[in-house]
């Protein structure tokens, strides 16, 4: 890594932490629980490190095997954090339930 | 820089700006849904562009990996419950910085002789974070899960053996840093991470979690960031930063709302210390009767429930929204107290209710239902008890002294549901329970709700 690409980086470092603190503290209690499961599932995105370790190095079976191993956690990760973060915030979603007629019928 | 290349860095760009406009959407529930498909969209782009322009030879591997993931990860959202939410998460958090510390050995295995000193110092760190986030977060899922004793694990001498394996942990790494040449540092370095992982988690008792679980929700994050330091990849540099300190954020929060020190949940091991300095709140406890406590709730005007984890492990969150619902029906005005740490990771009461189908506009934090308990006829508490503990505040000699409670005393009258006479987690004595607008209804709060509100019925 050179230095001016370390600059950079440590420029996106510092932007993102203070963009980070901003969002998130709007983020109302209520919704804390699914906010972790997001950003569990967005930082995830160490997914894309493991695709190119498991598949952008020719014949060297240990990186392809602790790819492959890093590829399966991260897509757990992804696809397991989306999901029920989805399944969450579906129920928050939910109106009030004298706004909703059926409910009551169906009782 | 191929066309390829310049389409990877394009998708990478718009999941940064659909990760940030997502985390915006958080802030409302309407809209909070809207916004993870933003997230998704954008994830979905970052693996595209990476397939596309990373120079990918080998496929075989990627898609074993995508497809075992992809089932066990679908698998896990479908089925896992709403009550087992934090063992879930911090299983996640496992397995994201598992994936973020292998990228760290793969690297180090393919590129070790052409890393600059700053790439390897960033190494070290994504792999150090990786490793001690990894096995702590399986240890928190374990006592989470129940699997490994929820009680803190604690021994003579436990601080200063954790203090030895961490400087050992980063005397390997500053040796590995120095002399790269050397690859045993480096697995040395990685084995303690893995051990400083498990003993930093055992000492911490189960209602501590809430702290824990946002701790190693930044840890998760920051180790991602550092793969993106060592990668040079924007991206991840930008979700880790903010999975990180979403994290660390709502450790200063969930400490704040348990007046405690972060250092002081880490190494104080507060659950072992039983009952000694426990104010003599002497006095009786008042039990009252179904069919009375269902009277008082069916006249009452206004209603707080105040629900603890107790209100989780009895499942009586449905039992609990029929009867607000029966009472709503008669007029009276139905309130549900939240306090932040009521739970076992940040926000779970709000999901468990909501879950229960309890309207979110129903539920109320701690700062808004404060004011409002002296105009409270009934508070009922089911199944908690620190996070209303009056000595909290009136007591400066109490363990949780300064603790931000419910105000529960100031309401008229206090029904407490509670399986029997027993003390709460930190096993203090509550002088709630003795005062004289208290009554106690004894045994199991699923069962007592769905009583009550038979008994509400019939009045």
């Amino acid at each position: 890594m050179n230095p001016a690409v370390l600059i950079a980086s440590v420029y996106v470092f510092a932007l993102a932490a203070f963009l980070g603190y901003q969002v998130i503290s709007r983020v109302p209690p209520l919704l804390h629980t699914p906010l972790m499961s997001a950003t569990n599932a967005i930082s995830g995105i160490s997914l894309i490190g493991s695709l190119v370790l498991a598949g952008a190095v020719r014949n060297q079976l240990s990186a392809h095997i602790l790819g492959f191993v890093a590829v399966t956690a991260a897509t757990i990760n992804v696809v397991g954090g989306f999901g029920i973060t989805d399944r969450m915030l579906k129920m928050f979603g939910k109106r009030k339930p004298q706004a909703n007629p059926s409910r009551e019928a169906a009782k | 820089m191929t066309l390829t290349s310049y389409f990877m860095e394009a998708t990478y760009l718009i999941a940064s700006i659909l990760f940030i406009l997502a985390l915006k959407k958080m802030s409302h529930p309407e809209t909070a849904r809207r916004g993870m498909f933003l997230a998704e969209g954008g994830m979905f782009a970052a693996i595209v562009g990476t397939l596309v322009g990373a120079h990918i030879v080998t496929w075989v591997w990627i898609i074993a990996g995508l497809a075992l993931g992809s089932i066990i990860g679908a698998w896990m959202a479908v089925s896992v419950p709403m009550t087992a939410m934090p063992q879930r998460t911090a299983l996640s958090h496992a397995f994201g910085a598992l994936a973020a510390s292998l990228v760290g050995v793969g690297e180090f295995l393919v590129h070790a002789n052409q890393m600059t000193g700053v790439t390897r110092g960033a190494l070290g760190f994504e792999v150090m974070l990786g490793a001690l986030t990894t096995t702590g977060s399986l240890i928190a899922a374990g006592k989470l899960q129940g699997v490994i004793a929820g009680k803190p694990i604690q021994f003579r001498g436990q601080n200063a053996l954790n203090l030895i394996v961490f400087l050992s942990m980063t005397a390997s790494f500053l040796y590995f840093w120095m002399h790269p040449e050397v690859v045993a540092f480096f697995y040395v370095m990685l084995g303690l991470a893995f051990v400083f992982g498990v003993m930093l988690v055992i000492p911490i008792g189960s209602a501590d979690m809430p702290v824990v679980m946002s701790l190693l929700n930044s840890y998760a994050g920051l180790a991602a960031a550092a793969t993106g330091f060592v990668l040079s990849n924007n991206v991840l540099i930008i979700a880790g930063t903010l999975d990180g300190f979403s994290g660390f954020i709502l450790s200063v929060l969930m400490c704040k709302a348990m007046n405690r020190s972060i250092t002081n949940v880490l190494f104080g091991g507060f659950g072992a210390v039983i009952a000694e300095a426990t104010s003599n709140a002497g006095g009786v406890m008042r039990e009252i009767s179904l069919d009375d406590a269902a009277m008082q709730l069916a006249f009452a005007n206004r209603v707080v429930f105040v629900p603890g984890y107790g209100l989780a492990t009895a499942q009586a969150q449905h039992a609990c929204r029929e009867l607000g619902e029966l009472l709503e029906g008669r007029g009276v005005t139905v309130k549900y107290a939240i306090h932040p740490v009521a739970g076992r990771m940040p926000g779970h009461m709000n999901v468990l209710l909501a879950e229960a189908n309890v309207p979110y506009s129903s539920l109320y934090e701690m700062e808004q239902i404060n004011p409002e308990f002296p105009s409270t006829d009934v508070a009922v508490v089911i199944g908690a008890n620190d996070v209303v503990n009056p000595d909290a505040r009136d007591n400066p000699k109490s363990l949780i002294a300064g603790m931000p409670i419910l105000e529960v005393d100031r309401a008229k009258s206090v029904i407490v549901l509670k399986r029997g006479q027993g003390r709460g987690f930190s096993g203090l004595e509550n002088p709630l329970f003795f005062k004289p607008c208290t009554t106690m209804l004894y045994g199991d709060a699923k069962s007592s709700l769905s009583h009550l509100a038979q008994a509400v019925q019939h009045v």
